[in-house]
Parts: structure tokens; sequence; C-alpha cells
């Protein structure tokens, strides 16, 4: 047994976390800005905060991940890193010429109370910050909130850019949140096929799902330009999709630009992506094609041929807010029964979400935010599970307790294809759905008895 | 990029200029100290190399922090020793289980928590209120969980901005506990200019409070430490194999696979085995100090290294019975070794090969290519000081730079009870007659070929350029630069963490490795990276349909 040592006894913890369900922001302020064409994403802290963000998005994505460091020394955390981050941002522009740098800050950074409007403002008037080249930078403290806020505050930094004409540019944004490259390919395909013209950002899919080529490029194709991301103050709306990922940035362009926007849940499952084309074609003044209608049909068909594998499963979710939010609601959806759901993001409106969302529930559910994977397995070992969803750690518990899992989240570290096969959006929700059922049917298969060993279902 | 493009010859000299080129001056001018060919030393000073200075803010370098060489390195691999970090959440999450070293504590009966990742998660509150109580807190909360035998505390970068005093805080739980040794270490990531003063603060809390401390008396008769080999991939699993199957008792592991019972009984081991000198050599030295034990630089990887460090240790005891068995194993071992070397050979012979990896990884590893036939055309570490590219003479002209200044030296005096000296001085230079060389190492320079090419501190931008230039057929470093160095058709191994692979230590290691690296110069994978009609844009307008 890997995790021998967890107790069944849950005892309450007011110091100690035990196997997180959460980073630190800056890893996701990183993800973020990788998804700016032409962004060096810059860490503004220890060496250390830059090397363990790059190989864990590494070890997810199997990609280059390229991020640039101010490599604090005592003497930079005792005087102030501005000396650091000036002299950072000369040599990234001498050296690696990105379009743009995306700098956040650390809990080192922070702590010291390194200003960072003011030492980017100093790069401008010093000549450091070559005309036509952009500097943003998000205030990132890791010791608030979690990857998801590091995140968000990074997505509100890029909206920060925005410029208005004073005219209209008929397009829509749309800000995906945490999703994984091929999920914001997805998004462009259906916002295509509805006909509404959109800005994704950010927009990581050809960037972080880039070709082998026999060549390497620091800045891949993929990603929102500086252009796309100043025109943004001039759409006719915006789509926040997830509140803790989005809707920060979407906020930001309502209240300063008067852009009008509506914060959804991210579209998984059927009902979320219901509600993300309804309201795309509403914005977008344009009617749902019968294609994507066929779609969400494909998807009905789906949940009623397999409903039987389905009905009364329990599930542990485990994961970010957003993510669990609109998979809780997919689950309940289709009858499976998410009975333990754990994020380790701060926020009592996601218990609150998570309680309205399961209230028809024949089980009991436990719903924590800033909880942790120790007492998800506690959970566990006091009622068992059908079926765990979440990122790569949870194996451990899988394997102590004998479970299926399905990867799904972030950080997979073991497995491949998040980066290529959407779960957003209903052809996403059949992949979620083949996915649970695969799991499901391959226990049973392993563990029927030979009488009971069947051919078909 | 296709093998079919013309390879141009460039001069090391040029290949120098190159990677400067787009520097700015200063950054030039730094860069240039760290980047040394590697000429003929007769009649001349031996070059010397910039190493172990701060990483120029900006340079996407391969360097980690302070906090990664102490809990990631040295502490990590430890089974039954609570690793507790102290800080916000992340420096806890990434450390947790990344690293593949590997550990045999299944079965209840054994403590394993290598699996647990536990933190204080510090709020803004702690930040600002300091966040000595939630500490405690949380380390009694892991002591009521886990009842371990020892409690560790490592420091993060705030911790010690708003001077948390994690010393007095696990000091004063261990006078509580009374059977559970709680200490700390202060690893902010902002300390030093890489792991490698991680390594130093990681080295002098294990001397100081667990090294020494058991009870229970070692009787074996050829008594070793191996210091600075960490299990990655099993590497510590073959080499206590081979020990074993020779009669040799591994005391201590500093730290693969290691237990706290282990640290504790390192002082009775009669002769340090020196595996990675940048991250141990404190130990080691601490070790001769205090309790009179010797050490040896040897090297387990490859198959000929192998031997040879296994002669060494036998040589150091001078019982025949002992050389007698070690050579019955080196005999029973090689021969499989060497029918998997002559049969990859003809595949790899003449292949070149890149590596920058750690303190010690970029030396060893080029016996392995040598044994394949392949050449090592640049090579480099991470974290590594000039000691570790010129040899240990540097040691007593090395300059102490405000950033080493700050990491702790222990003084160490011989212990009034447990000093026994292993060995007489005239034992000792009898020995070194002989060719047993204590207290030495020779770095990594002498063993690269003239004209090749040492980097100190490589980063993205001049792997790219090097590759670019110089074309190897594969290329060592670790994860950060995988996938960049493949995307450009060069096959590129992990020498931290092995990929997925492993273990290349030893007998059984080579054979491993040289399956490896047979497998990935000689993938098919880079010849299928162009379509047809890239391969011949431009057909005729003609179809042909037959």
């Amino acid at each position: 047994m890997l995790l021998r040592h967890t107790p069944k006894e849950v005892t309450e913890r007011t110091a100690l976390t035990i196997n997180p369900a959460k980073t630190c922001q800056p890893i996701g302020a990183m993800y973020a800005a990788l998804g700016i064409h032409g962004c060096l994403p810059h860490s503004h802290g220890s060496q250390g905060c830059c090397a363990y963000h790059r190989s864990t998005l590494t070890r997810h994505y199997k990609e280059p991940i390229s991020a640039a460091t101010s490599s604090f020394t005592e003497g930079s955390s005792v005087f102030g890193g501005q000396a650091n981050l000036l002299q950072a941002i000369s040599t990234i522009f001498n050296v690696y010429n990105p379009e743009i740098i995306a700098v956040h800050t650390t809990c080192l950074s922070e702590t010291i109370g390194d200003d960072l409007p003011q030492i980017m403002k100093k790069s401008i008037d010093e000549g450091n910050t070559p005309e036509g080249k952009v500097v943003i930078g998000a205030s990132t403290p890791s010791y608030v909130g979690s990857h998801v806020t590091g995140f968000s505050n990074m997505v509100k930094a890029m909206a920060n850019i925005a410029e208005p004409t004073g005219k209209k540019n008929g397009k829509v944004n749309i800000i995906p949140g945490w999703v994984e490259p091929c999920d914001m390919e997805e998004i462009k395909r259906i916002s295509a096929m509805i006909g509404v013209d959109i800005t994704l950002f950010p927009d990581t899919s050809g960037v972080l799902n880039s070709p082998l080529s026999g060549e390497y490029t620091m800045f891949p194709k993929g990603g929102t330009t500086i252009a796309e991301l100043k025109g943004c103050a001039n759409a006719i709306g915006t789509l926040a999709l997830g509140e803790w990922c989005s809707a920060d940035a979407a906020r930001f362009l309502d209240t300063k630009h008067k852009v009008p926007c509506s914060i959804l849940d991210m579209p998984f499952g059927l009902k979320a992506t219901d509600r993300f084309i309804n309201a795309l074609r509403t914005v977008g003044g344009t009617t749902v094609p019968e294609e994507i209608t066929d779609e969400r049909g494909q998807l009905v068909d789906f949940i009623s041929d397999m409903h039987q594998y389905f009905y009364h499963k329990k599930v542990a979710i485990v994961g970010d807010p957003d993510q669990l939010i609109s998979m809780a609601e997919f689950l309940m959806s289709i009858d499976m029964c998410p009975v333990y759901v754990i994020t380790g993001t701060p926020g009592k409106r996601f218990e609150k979400r998570i309680k309205e969302i399961t209230k028809e529930s024949p089980f009991p559910v436990n719903v924590k935010a800033q909880g942790d994977m120790f007492l998800l397995h506690q959970w566990i070992k006091n009622d068992p599970v059908d079926l765990i969803i979440g990122n790569t750690y949870c194996k451990y518990i899988a394997r102590d307790e004998d479970i299926p899992l399905i990867r799904w989240g972030f950080p997979i570290l073991d497995r491949q294809g998040h980066q290529y096969f959407p779960t957003v959006g209903y052809k996403g929700g059949i992949r979620i759905l083949e996915k649970i059922l695969s799991s499901l049917l391959d226990r049973n298969d392993r563990d029927a008895p030979e009488e009971k060993f069947e051919l078909v279902f | 990029m296709p093998k079919s493009k013309k390879v141009v010859e460039w001069k090391p000299v040029d290949i120098k200029t190159e990677l400067l080129k787009q520097y700015p001056p200063k950054v030039a001018r730094k860069r240039a100290k760290q980047i040394l060919i590697n000429e003929a030393q007769e009649n001349s000073a031996p070059p010397e190399i910039m190493a172990n200075v701060r990483t120029i803010p900006g340079i996407i370098t391969m360097r980690g922090c302070t906090y990664a060489g102490c809990k990631g390195v040295i502490m990590g691999p430890t089974s039954d020793i609570v690793n507790l970090v102290h800080g916000p959440i992340g420096c806890s999450f990434y450390a947790w289980l990344t690293r593949r070293n590997q550990t045999s504590a299944s079965g209840e009966k054994n403590e394993n928590f290598i699996t647990y990742c536990m933190s204080t998660d510090m709020q803004d509150s702690d930040i600002i209120f300091g966040g000595e109580k939630k500490l405690a807190a949380a380390i009694q909360e892991a002591y009521d969980l886990f009842h371990p035998k020892s409690i560790a505390v490592f420091a993060t970068c705030p911790v010690g901005l708003i001077g948390d005093d994690i010393h007095a805080v696990a000091k004063r739980m261990k006078e509580k506990f009374g059977d559970c040794n709680v200490f700390a270490f202060s690893c902010e990531g902002y300390k030093g200019v890489s792991q490698s003063a991680g390594h130093h603060i990681a080295n002098n809390q294990v001397f100081t409070h667990l090294v020494g401390t058991s009870t229970t008396e070692k009787t074996d008769k050829y008594k070793i430490n191996l210091l600075g080999e960490y299990n990655i991939g099993g590497d510590g699993f073959e080499i206590d194999r081979i020990l074993k199957k020779c009669g040799i008792t591994n005391i201590a592991t500093f730290s693969g696979n290691s237990t706290y019972d282990q640290f504790a009984s390192a002082n009775q081991a009669d002769l340090s085995c020196v595996m990675c000198h940048r991250s141990i050599n404190y130990v080691a030295d601490m070790l001769e100090v205090k309790y009179g034990i010797p050490w040896i630089k040897v090297n387990f990887i490859g198959a000929n290294a192998t031997a040879k460090s296994l002669r060494k240790i036998a040589q150091y005891f001078g019982d025949d019975s002992l050389s007698e068995r070690v050579e019955k194993v080196i005999t029973e071992e090689m021969p499989s070794v060497e029918a998997i070397c002559k049969n990859v050979y003809p595949r790899t012979e003449g292949k070149k090969a890149m590596m920058f990896v750690g303190g010690s990884r970029a030396h060893h590893y080029q016996e392995l290519f040598k044994e394949m036939g392949m050449k090592v055309l640049s090579a480099g570490y991470e974290f590594a000081h000039r000691d570790d590219y010129e040899g240990r003479q540097v040691l007593p002209n090395l300059k102490v730079d405000a950033d080493s200044r700050n990491i702790e030296e222990i003084h160490v005096e011989p212990d009034p009870s447990l000093y026994k000296p292993r060995k007489s001085e005239d034992e000792k230079s009898s020995l070194e007659e002989k060719g047993l060389k204590f207290k030495h190492y020779e770095g990594l320079n002498p063993d690269m070929e003239s004209g090749s090419i040492v980097i100190d501190d490589l980063n993205q931008y001049e792997a790219e350029r090097l590759v670019q230039l110089m074309k190897p057929d594969i290329f060592c470093a670790g994860i950060k630069e995988k996938f960049s160095i493949q995307k450009m058709g060069i096959p590129m191994k992990q020498l931290h963490s092995y990929d997925s692979g492993g273990p290349y230590a030893g007998f059984k290691g080579a054979i491993n490795f040289y399956q490896e690296i047979d497998r990935l110069v000689n993938s098919k994978v880079w010849s299928l990276m162009k379509a047809p009609w890239e391969e011949s844009p431009e057909l005729s307008a003609t179809y042909v349909w037959e």
C-alpha cells in the first residue's frame, strides 16, 4: 500500500496540508501567458519557482516550456528585485526577442514588496523595453488562492492591454479558462460553425500541442496576438467560461471598456455546453447550425444507450472549482452520483454551488474547498466509490483502494491525450463518457466471475 | 534537421564565438569565462573555468533553487522521515514524487512517507503575522497522525524573509515529543546561486542532527558508506546488489533508498565512497574529521568504472579474500555486459553526444559513452563548482564570494569517544603509493578530449545553438530541455530522472544504458519528420495513376 499511513478516522487539521489538491499562483500565470503569441513568461523570484513550473508544465504537455526568471539572490531579497527585473527584461529582448514578456510575481517578490508597475515603467523609461515591444505584469502571490487564481490574474493582465478605438469590431471575446490546448481549438471550431467571429484569450492551441518537424522555435504559431488582445476593448461582448478562471478579466473589460460580459460555467457536459452555445448565438446574433444540434443529439444518444452503466455509480471528483462544477453537473445529468467533491482552491461559493447541483442526489455529498487529497482518501476509506476523476496524483489512492481512475485535470504526468482530445463541447462530452464507460466496463471485465463474463455490453 | 544537410565542421573557438554573439557585451563577458575549450595542458597552466556564480537574470537557465537541492535532492529519497515544507503550497507540491528516487520500503512494518506531500500551506495572514504558530501546529498534527521517528522542516523563500525561527520551533517540538527527532533546514530558495547551496545545507543538518546517533552496533567486516547516490531509476539497488555479492556492507547511502537508521549509523563505516562529489563531499569531509573515516572517489556508472571502483574498495581493506571475491564477481558479471556492448557497438560507434547535467553525471556518463565507442563533443554541469571541473587541487585557491559566504560552514572536531582513525597515516601513504588516492577528485576536464567544449550553467539559448552548430547524435540534460532539443530532431536523454529508464549504474545498468542509447540514436522516428510533399515539394503538373 503506497499510502498505508493514511488513517480511516478523519481528524480535524488546522495547520497541516497533506497531498494538496492545488498548487501555487505563479504556475497558472505561466500557463496563461503561454497562450499569448510570441510571449515569454517571466517569473520574478528565485530560480527554483521558474524551474519547478517549467518542469511541471513540461511533464504535463511533453512540450518545450520556455520561461525566464529574475534569479533572485540573497542580496536581491534584501535590497529588492528591481535591478534583477530590469536586467532580465533587457537580457530577454536581446537574446530571445519575444513580442511580449508576461511577468508574474512569486511569494518572494511579493513578500519584499516589489512594485511591478513601477519597475515596468522604469524599464520603458530606461529603454530596456524596445519600441513596439510589450511587457505585462500580474501580481501572483503564492500565499493567496491557488494556481487557478494565478491563471485568472494573468488573464486579467492580458485584458489590461486592451485599447478602445471607439468603434465596435463585431467580435466576441471568449475567455476559455484553464482548459487544454485542444479544448481551446474546439471552442474556436464551435464558434466558427455558429458563425461568430471571436477573440479567444488565452489560447494555448498551436503552442502546447505543436508538431515535431525538425525545427525548434521558441515562439510557435499559436497564441492570441497582441493586436487581438488590444482589440478586446472593441468587442460586442465577452463570454467568460468559469467564475474562478475567467470572470475577473471579463468584469474588467466590462467596467473599463463597457464590453458587456456574461459569466458562464466551463462548457463540460451537456447542460453547460447548451448554455455556452445558447449565449454565443445570442451575443453573436447568429443561428446555431444543424451540425451542432446533431453533435448534441449524438451525446444524448450515447447517454441513453449506456445509461444502465452510469446509473447511480458513485464518483469522487477532485480538481479545480470551475471544472468540478461543470463535471458535477454533467455527472448528475447522466444519473451518476458525485459523492465526494474536493478542490484545494479556497472559496465558500464553490461548496454552495456543488451543494445546489447535487441536491437531488440519492446519496449524501461531501464537498470541501481548500481541502486536500488526504481527506479525500479518508472519505473513500470510510465509504468507497466506483470511480475517481482527478489528476495523476489520484493514482496512489486508486491503486491502494482498487478503484478505477480517469485522469482529468492538472497535472497529468503519466498519460497522453489530454492535449489532443478535447473534453469541452458535445464531442468532448462524448469523450468523457467514453472514458467513464471504458473504465467501468474494463473493471467489470476484470472482476466478473466466469459465469457472469459477458461478450456484449 | 534532415540528415542530408551538410554538416559544417566548426572549430571550437568559432563555436564559442557563435554562442556569445547574440549576448549584450556584459553578458557575453561573463559567459565567456564559463565556456572553456579544453585545450592541451602541457607547458601551460590548466585552463580555468568560472563556476558556481550567479545566473544572469532573464537567462533561461537549467538551474533550480536551494530548496530543490536540499529537500528535493538530498532529503527527498529518505523514506521514514516526515518531510514538512514550511511555506506556500507550491514548493511542496512540485517536489512531490517527481524525482524518480526509488524506495524499497514496502510492507506494513516499514515506514514510507515519500508518497506524502506535507506543507503548512502559508496564507497571507501567516506572512503578515508570522508562521511559527502554524508550523508548530502542523508538526503536532503530523506527529499525531503518523508518529514518525523524525520530522524534517524545510524553509521556503518567505520564511527567511519574515523571520520565522524554524530551528527554535523544531527544537521545542523535539523536546515536547521526546521520541521524535525534529530538525529544520534553512534552505530558502534565494540562497546561493543554484541547488548546490541546498546540498551543503542538507549535508550540515543531517550531519549535525542524525549521524552518530544510532546505538545499534554494526559488526560486518567490510563496511562502507555510499555518498552521493540517489537511487534514481534504481541505481542504488544495482550498486547494493553488487556490493552484497562482493561481501561489502553498505552502512548508509546518502541518500538513495535511505532510512533514518542508515544516516544515524554512518559513523560506523570504515570507508566513505563518494559518487556525486558536488552534492555530498561536505559529509565525506566531516565524517573523516569527526570519526576518522577516510573517503575515496568512486564511480559506478560504466562497467569498467564499476570494476575499478570495486577494486579500489578491496584495495583499501587490503584483504586478499575480499580482492579475490571482487575479481570473481567482476569475472562473472562482465561477459553479459560485453555481449550487449558488442551487439550495440556497430550502431553506436562514432556517434556524438553532449551532456549538461548535475554536478557529476556529466562526468560519470562519459564512461558509458566511451564503452559504446561514442564521442563527447561538449559537456558541463548545471550547479558544480570549479573543483568538479578542474579537480580538488584548486580548492585552496577558490574565491569565496558573497553568495557562498552566506552558506554556513560548520566546524567539526574529532569526537571525544567515537573518533577512531581507520588507517594510520603510514597505512594511508602506503596505499597512496599503490595508487589509491584519498580525498581526491580530478574533475571533469582531464577526462574530456582535447578541443572539446566545457560549458558551465548552459542555458536554453546556448543549448539550441550548440545543437544547430555541432549536430550531436544525442543530447543529455533534464526535463526542461528535453522537448526543445527533440523538436530539432535530436534524441534527448534525461540524465537527471532517466526519463522512464534505469538503473544505469553497475553492470546491469550498463547493459540498460547501452540498449537505451542504441534505441534513441537509431529510432525510426527521426526519419518520419517530413511529409512526402515536404521532401519533394515541386511536383510536375502531371498525375500518375499507375
